[in-house]
């Protein structure tokens, strides 16, 4: 499946802003799943300089700073991803979860050392004994690790309310499992802090969802903006996506954008302004199948 | 002198059988020489000088007064040259493995590959910075200034207790007690044949100049200090002087084109090396802690590019957790090849299962410490529970434990006699650019600690000993001013000012004046003011009071009985909670002093710091009476003569004393204008104890009287305070001085047409010139309404407008925000 991606992002500020500088992630990965087969950045006004290089992660950044006087900045982001229809894996065959915690247990083999940094706490997510007891519903013992994430991922879309007004993107995860609702970022997050509480280790990624689903099928949650998601890492399978959101096994309806240990890492377009006093943000986001 | 050693514990002075060591002779031979009277004189001193440098140390968490004396015994640490060669030889071998350790962790990631160092160590920890990541630091090298905490244990063998790589402090504090130990036992230093400090610091220039990726002869180093509020910032500005940097904030830096800039008055200068003093997470915003206020954005971006290197490199923090120490005796073997010279504190990092059983089976007698420095509840211990075992089973990787060792004692003064006192020593050491590093011989040594505790803290309280190494040879004479060899540029010209210095310069003459101003106002109000007169002095000193209020020293509506007046001429000196009263104003300057303490001299800076005791009252003495408080102002009015002084004698005719001389008279025009206004308002305008008062304020009384020998008379009383171009204290005068000051302020934009300040300063002045005081005699009454009252209200509304104009085109550094 082919998309052509549209990812706009305007700002509007109360007073003018002297200068900027800006880290913009807005490109699709290369996986092993999905192949990105053009990107353009547009950025009004023009920046004074402009870089792209890969984070720590293997995200692609776009570095820009404006260093005119403006009190409006538009980034477009246009992207053509092609993403291979996957055989839906087989969840009842990966290891019990607790082969799988073992394993992230020190000390750990080279081969782990790369996943195991999606085991320990980051930036916004801390492990602690809640997320563990919310977690074990779903991983009684024995059980496949594949399938207790799809257990969980079915029961946060069950347990919590979507309701994009409970939120902001600056709501600590504390608050989310108080209130019982979020958006697609908090309940990536819920999940990822849960599996890592059972030391399995979990990570965040941020992309797109087809805007108008396939004929017969209803519109997904979180198709108008940037979505979010969380995966599992299983041995024999690698990183597995999971969609809490809209309660899915991630499929080529999405399309992966940046990964990292919570969102902290992936931010689409973080900025540092001088001047610039309050400001207002517009985004809208296409996704469009394409032959 | 007699002294007892403890029991149990390595006494440094005493040796076995309670006879001193050989190399603490010399020192013991010249205080019992002393005696104990004049050595208790000579502690005294060391305190005085310590005050009259200014050396300090801000306590965090208290906001008034935080700054404290710094804490110095005067009795040496003394270390023989031998032992020292060995501690040198242990120490570099260290700086040497965790620079390697670092390069790894920051490229490769080997070890955590081959199993050398647990993941966890680089992973969970809040000062790996994956931004840093992959970025090759100037001649691989990222520890650039290492210190080491050591201490010596009951055995005579040192350990290490802490390793300090993210921003190894006290090195300036080892050069104050240097200077003040030197001067306290003259004759002990010489004899003793201590080694010199400045070598190292000679070292510190050279490596921090080798790092420069530009071809100049020059590269421009800056000191990034997180400010003023800082708990070591005295020591900042200290080195900064000292090393001959300027010393920057982060909103004096900006990156353009991936490069680093210095805001000058006259525009962006590049900046090669960042000699940082703020903690490297708080560096960028953009790519680090996006909550910093203090960093530069865009500076990762600027180190990636190799346009300017930060010394220490970006990431540096990690090697500060104790848990590493357990894995450095095998990596020593592994990266090195070789053993590992000086053992740390026998250390557990509970990340392993046996360490983690065996730390919590050994509980009571182990120091418990976090792992990992924790911010923004980033590894905070992430159970709840009040059980500690509970806390460390659910997250054992954040958690270390350590052996505590009872520390060797070293002989301290109290006053009266020499008594041990448990000690530790902080070693420093500086990156050479061959990839070695060059240990200062010397260092900070501390003591207060209760004997087992290990960890003495300035901030807890704890006080320093300056530490001698002795020499086996003579010793080498050196400062860092004349550089051995190479010819210098001559310059007339200082390195360009960044313009927060400019503003807080400006501020700090505009403060200084204020507090001149108001001080005269105050002293004539209160010379006149006569309780037993009941009120009828009150036409006469009305327009003292006004301008005084007008300018908010006093609250509007200052009482009526002469009881109420006092109390608030009283408050209007000795109040700290009025920003305006002259307590207040001697506190703001002395707070904008502090911020251009790198570039003034001693001098100046005691001048400055000895303005509030002038107006302070203490809390238990007696009430204040009028009496006390016009004793107080004219010492006050003295002090501020005094700074006047020493800033016009000593501070060369640069563009930081250019600013302070601007804002001396942009505000004495100020307060001349309104309090003459204020004169001519009153209806008591020509009386001649009005007259005398304003002769008084500008201080003109006794030009006066040698001038004519008649009562005040309004015209020409005027024509002296308005007109006369060679009294300095005249309106005139300070017009004058404005515009010369303009004539030689850099230009960012050349233009032909003048800027708005210039077109302020134009008009005011043309108004002034063309006035004629004997209007004032024409009149009778009124005089409010004519030329020269206009004229001065024009002149109160200009002086602000051109502050406010001056700003916007010098000091613009508008604060930093963030979206997104």
């Amino acid at each position: 499946m082919n998309y052509a991606i549209t990812h706009r992002t305007t700002y509007e500020y109360s007073a003018p802003v002297t200068s900027s500088f800006h880290a913009a992630r807005f490109e699709p990965l290369t996986t092993a799943g999905q192949k990105c087969l053009e990107f353009s950045i547009h950025v009004f006004p023009a920046p004074a300089v402009r870089k792209s290089c890969a984070d720590y992660f293997g995200n692609l950044i776009s570095f820009f700073s404006i260093q005119e006087m403006h009190k409006k900045l538009e980034v477009i982001a246009r992207s053509r991803v092609s993403v291979e229809q996957m055989t839906v894996p087989q969840l009842p065959t990966s290891a019990p979860w607790e082969d799988v915690a073992a394993r992230f247990r020190d000390p750990i083999s080279p081969a782990d050392v790369k996943p195991y940094e999606f085991c320990l706490n980051s930036p916004l997510l801390m492990a602690n004994p809640a997320f563990a007891d919310y977690a074990r519903a779903s991983f009684p013992a024995g059980t496949p690790a594949l399938v207790g994430a799809r257990d969980l991922t079915r029961r946060i879309f069950r347990d919590f309310k979507y309701d994009s007004r409970a939120t902001t993107v600056a709501t600590p995860l504390d608050e989310v499992w108080k209130k019982r609702a979020g958006v697609c970022q908090d309940f990536a997050h819920l999940a990822i802090a849960a599996l890592r509480s059972l030391g399995i280790p979990a990570r965040y990624v941020s992309g797109y969802l087809r805007t108008l689903p396939p004929v017969g099928k209803p519109r997904l949650v979180g198709a108008d903006a940037s979505h979010a998601w969380f995966a599992v890492y299983c041995p024999q399978h690698g990183w597995m996506d999971f969609d809490p959101t809209n309660d899915l096994l991630v499929g080529s309806d999405h399309i992966t954008v940046a990964v990292g240990r919570d969102f902290s890492d992936v931010s689409p377009l973080s900025g540092i302004l001088t001047g610039g006093g309050e400001h207002e943000v517009f985004v809208a986001v296409d996704v469009a199948p394409v032959d | 002198m007699s002294y007892a050693q403890k029991p149990g514990v390595f006494d440094e002075l005493l040796g076995r059988g309670g006879v001193p060591r050989e190399h603490w002779r010399p020192l013991l031979g010249e205080l019992d020489s002393l005696g104990a009277a004049e050595l208790s004189h000579r502690a005294e001193s060391a305190n005085r000088i310590i005050l009259e440098q200014g050396i300090t140390y801000n306590v965090y968490g208290d906001s008034r007064g935080r700054e404290r004396p710094w804490q110095l015994d005067p009795i040496p640490f003394v270390l023989d040259a031998a032992e020292w060669a060995k501690l040198g030889k242990a120490l570099t071998q260290r700086a040497v493995l965790i620079n390697r350790v670092l390069a790894d962790c920051y490229g490769p990631q080997n070890l955590l590959r081959s199993a050398w160092l647990p993941p966890a160590l680089l992973f969970a920890q809040p000062e790996f910075l994956r931004a840093a990541h992959g970025i090759r630091p100037p001649g691989g090298i990222h520890l650039h200034f290492y210190a080491a905490d050591v201490a010596r244990s009951p055995d005579g063998r040192w350990w290490v207790l802490n390793d300090r790589t993210q921003i190894p402090t006290g090195s300036g504090y080892a050069l104050a007690n240097r200077l003040v130990s030197s001067r306290v036992l003259p004759e002990a230093f010489r004899d003793c044949r201590v080694q010199r400090v400045a070598g190292y610091f000679r070292q510190v220039q050279t490596t921090l100049a080798s790092l420069c990726s530009r071809r100049t002869d020059e590269p421009r180093v800056v000191m990034l200090t997180p400010g003023p509020y800082n708990e070591t910032y005295f020591e900042q500005a200290y080195l900064a002087r000292y090393l001959g940097y300027t010393l920057v904030e982060g909103q004096d830096l900006t990156v353009r084109d991936e490069r680093v800039f210095l805001k000058t008055l006259s525009g962006l200068e590049p900046v090669d090396v960042i000699l940082r003093r703020l903690d490297d997470d708080f560096c960028d915003p953009l790519e680090l802690r996006s909550d910093s206020t203090l960093g530069i954005p865009g500076l990762v971006e600027a180190v990636r590019a190799g346009n300017v290197a930060v010394a220490n490199a970006l990431g540096t923090g990690l090697l500060e957790s104790p848990a590493f120490m357990s894995f450095l005796p095998g990596l020593c073997r592994h990266v090195l090849g070789e053993s590992l010279l000086m053992p740390s504190v026998a250390t557990w990092w509970c990340g392993q299962k046996p360490a983690e059983a065996y730390v919590i089976a050994n509980l009571q007698r182990l120091e418990l410490r976090p792992a990992f420095r924790s911010h923004r509840g980033y590894s905070r211990p992430a159970s709840d529970s009040k059980d500690i075992r509970e806390q460390i089973r659910f997250a054992p990787h954040l958690w270390t434990a350590q052996e505590r060792v009872p520390l060797s004692t070293t002989p301290s003064w109290n006053g009266s006699r020499l008594f041990p006192q448990p000690t530790t020593l902080r070693v420093y050491l500086i990156a050479t650019p061959d990839g070695g590093y060059t240990v200062m011989p010397g260092g900070l040594a501390r003591i207060g600690a209760e004997s087992g505790a290990q960890f003495v803290t300035m901030q807890g309280g704890g006080a320093s000993k300056d530490t001698w190494v002795l020499s086996d040879g003579p010793v080498e004479e050196s400062t860092l001013i004349n550089p051995a060899g190479g010819g210098v540029e001559l310059r007339r010209v200082g390195n360009n000012l960044p313009s927060r210095l400019a503003d807080n310069y400006f501020w700090l003459g505009r403060y200084a004046e204020r507090a001149d101003a108001t001080g005269r106002l105050l002293r004539s109000a209160l010379l006149r003011f006569n309780p037993e007169s009941a009120g009828s002095e009150a036409p006469f000193i009305a327009p003292l009071l006004d301008t005084l209020e007008s300018q908010g020293q006093m609250p509007d509506g200052r009482g009526t009985t002469a009881d109420e007046l006092e109390a608030v001429l009283l408050a209007a000196v000795y109040d700290p909670e009025n920003p305006g009263s002259l307590r207040g104003l001697a506190d703001k300057s002395e707070e904008l002093a502090m911020l251009v303490r790198d570039r003034t001299s001693n001098d100046v800076w005691r001048a400055l710091s000895g303005f509030n005791e002038c107006v302070s009252s203490s809390p238990e003495g007696p009430e204040p009476l009028p009496s006390d408080a016009i004793i107080g102002i004219n010492r006050l009015l003295l002090q501020i003569a005094s700074f006047y002084g020493l800033s016009r004698e000593n501070m060369t005719r640069a563009q930081g004393w250019r600013f302070l001389d601007m804002g001396q008279r942009i505000e004495r025009a100020l307060y001349l204008a309104t309090f003459l206004s204020r004169a001519l308002s009153s209806e008591k305008a020509d009386n001649p104890s009005v007259l005398e008062a304003v002769l008084e304020v500008a201080d003109c009384t006794i030009t006066y009287r040698s001038r004519y020998s008649l009562l005040p008379n309004l015209a020409a009383v005027y024509d002296l305070v308005l007109l006369d171009d060679t009294n300095p204290r005249s309106l005139l005068f300070q017009l004058l001085q404005l515009v010369k000051h303009f004539d030689r302020l850099p230009r960012e934009k050349q233009s032909a047409l003048p800027t708005e300040a210039q077109k302020l300063l134009i008009s005011s002045l043309a108004s002034v010139r063309l006035l004629d005081p004997r209007e004032l005699s024409a009149r009778d009454a009124n005089w409010h309404m004519g030329q020269t009252a206009r004229v001065l209200r024009e002149i109160t509304q200009n002086m602000p407008k051109l502050s406010d104009a001056i700003a916007a085109s010098y000091f613009a550094h508008s604060s930093i925000s963030r979206a997104g």
